[in-house]
């Protein structure tokens, strides 16, 4: 990690503001892109993530601040051409345009003045790459969706760029489409280790592809890091219910005895860890799958364990999502075996239980 | 009764033996129709391009112009040149009333807003994110815009035809600023005006054959792409 931390980004925001009339759209102080990473850039829509992509792909220039590209300012518009020249950009429309799947891939290259041996090499190559090779002759007007999307990623891809940017290439796909196409992009950043930037609001797709995390609300940067530390310690309500923690409970501590806490809510105690003091008020992040669900009140180390009544099951796949009133709403999410040896049905009670590590606590300002 | 037949089959006759006057007017028609529209193209294309895809102070004004000159009454517009042209006019000196030349002009300022029209709504009708990601590809402002018209070269064909169909058929424009001189200014519409007014209507219909047969193919042209852009 300390080689890691020594290397130096490939991009450099500083300061970047973007306002549409009078509306500040995007306010980022400072953002990197470390080269061989994949940066992304979550969060709901309205958020400013696309913005801030066009920013950084010198797409969009900023009402104010700076780019800095391998610690050089970027200034004048001939060093901004020669830039995107080594950039790339996949958006979620594929964009393509009517002539054949093949003459599309090689038209960035075709800009870029690469000779046509090497151009007909890297097109054959990637239209192998993403499965439609054999819609080469194809005009792109006649394609599906998918077969759009991924010849809109191998045009990208045969860039062989120095920054690739994706802008939610998935989103407007449908499911089996998706997870299909997901799986290849998957494999193929892993093997290239191509510098990324991709914007998404699909939390998943963030968690599996990035090393790192920005999550932006309103504009502006609400947190950063590390996957881990984004889902399992996000900073606010807000983050929490983006990142899947379903269970967001209003409490107030009420005793810290060398950072475990007693927290009450509505009349009952959580127990937790954290360096809340007494007296302030919290949020309590509990995620569904870390609740468990007894009949019997169990003798575990689960100090948290409540009797609540079950208000509504709901099946999801091979799970089934429990809510429950405990004095407190709680959700449980538990596959659907457990669900039938434990004979849930709504208004039956049941023993309720998590660790006090297994929750986030987020003191509320 | 008598009058039509007899007039179609006179008609027939002139267009059969190639009659030389009749082939003057018409080549004339297309020459003063297709420099018109060949001006139109090189001016309008670029100031509708420009129109769709910058901003800048007076653009809204512009467009006003252009959609309000798609409808001018070529009469209109016949008025306005006849004056600049005019002996004590502000263009007077170029000597240019009553000549081909006054024609392809006032049939170019007929032409430019509806090749201009026609050019800015197609640019407004694509993706405003194919800009950008023509752009990413690596794109110059110059080969942007170029690969965007390419992209829109099946509406722009039909402007093409549109602006032709339009200056061909046009008749208050040509009879003002040309004058319908026999041998020298006389196009197919103006010679169907004044053939009609002495009551020569064999060679009125031959005219209106020809210009008929000619907007015809012209639309037979469009209706051909169209269909093709359909199945593609």
């Amino acid at each position: 990690m300390s080689q890691v931390s020594s290397v130096q980004p490939v991009l450099v925001a500083r300061d970047l503001g973007v306002s549409y009339g009078t509306r500040r759209v995007l306010e980022i102080p400072a953002i990197e892109v470390m080269p061989n990473r994949v940066l992304a850039l979550i969060g709901p829509n309205g958020s400013g993530k696309t913005t801030l992509l066009l920013c950084l792909a010198l797409l969009l220039k900023p009402v104010s601040g700076k780019i800095l590209y391998r610690g050089r300012e970027i200034t004048d518009g001939a060093m901004v051409l020669r830039l995107r020249r080594r950039f790339a950009v996949a958006f979620q429309e594929p964009l393509l345009l009517n002539t054949t799947v093949g003459e599309n891939v090689a038209l960035g290259l075709r800009l870029r003045g690469i000779d046509s041996a090497e151009i007909k090499r890297r097109t054959g190559y990637w239209l192998e790459r993403f499965g439609i090779a054999s819609l080469a002759q194809r005009n792109a007007r006649a394609l599906s969706g998918g077969e759009a999307q991924r010849t809109s990623l191998a045009r990208a891809f045969a860039l062989q760029p120095e920054v690739l940017f994706l802008d939610e290439p998935f989103a407007a796909l449908d499911s089996p489409t998706r997870q299909s196409l997901f799986g290849d992009v998957v494999n193929i950043l892993q093997e290239t280790r191509v510098t990324t930037v991709l914007v998404t609001h699909d939390r998943n797709e963030a968690q599996t592809l990035a090393h790192r995390i920005v999550m932006l609300m309103n504009g502006r940067i609400i947190q950063s890091g590390t996957p881990r530390e984004i889902f399992s310690a996000p900073v606010n309500e807000e983050v929490a219910r983006f990142v899947g923690i379903e269970n967001v409970i209003e409490g107030k501590i009420v005793a810290n005895r060398d950072g475990v806490v007693d927290i009450q809510v509505n009349g009952s105690i959580i127990e937790g860890i954290s360096s809340a003091r007494t007296g302030e008020f919290v949020d309590i992040c509990i995620r569904p799958e870390h609740v468990t669900l007894s009949l019997v009140r169990s003798s575990t180390s689960a100090r948290n364990v409540f009797l609540g009544k079950i208000t509504s099951l709901l099946a999801a796949g091979a799970l089934v999502r429990v809510s429950l009133d405990c004095g407190f709403p709680l959700v449980a999410l538990i596959t659907r075996l457990s669900a039938d040896e434990l004979n849930l049905e709504v208004g039956k009670q049941v023993f309720a239980s998590f660790k006090a590590t297994a929750i986030h606590i987020i003191s509320v300002k | 009764m008598d009058l039509i037949i007899d007039g179609f089959k006179q008609a027939f006759l002139l267009l059969i033996h190639g009659d030389p006057r009749v082939i003057q007017v018409v080549w004339l028609s297309l020459a003063v129709s297709g420099s018109a529209t060949v001006l139109s193209l090189c001016i309008g294309i670029p100031l509708g391009s420009l129109l769709g895809l910058a901003r800048f102070p007076g653009r809204r004004f512009i467009i006003s112009l252009i959609n309000t000159g798609m409808g001018a009454p070529p009469v209109v517009v016949g008025l306005a040149v006849t004056i600049f042209l005019w002996r004590n006019g502000p263009l007077g000196v170029l000597h240019l009333l009553y000549t081909p030349s006054a024609m392809v002009l006032a049939q170019f300022i007929i032409g430019l807003p509806l090749v201009a029209g026609f050019t800015l709504a197609t640019i407004q009708q694509q993706d405003p994110k194919l800009r950008l990601q023509i752009l990413s590809l690596g794109a110059s402002r110059f080969q942007m815009v170029w690969i965007l018209l390419k992209e829109a070269r099946l509406p722009l064909l039909a402007a093409v035809m549109a602006g032709f169909g339009a200056v061909i058929s046009e008749v208050g424009a040509s009879m003002m600023v040309g004058g319908n001189i026999t041998g020298q200014t006389q196009v197919m519409t103006t010679a169907i005006v004044g053939e009609t007014s002495k009551g020569e209507f064999a060679v009125a219909i031959a005219f209106s054959i020809i210009l008929m047969v000619l907007v015809y193919l012209v639309n037979l042209i469009l209706t051909a792409l169209q269909q093709r852009s359909r199945e593609n």
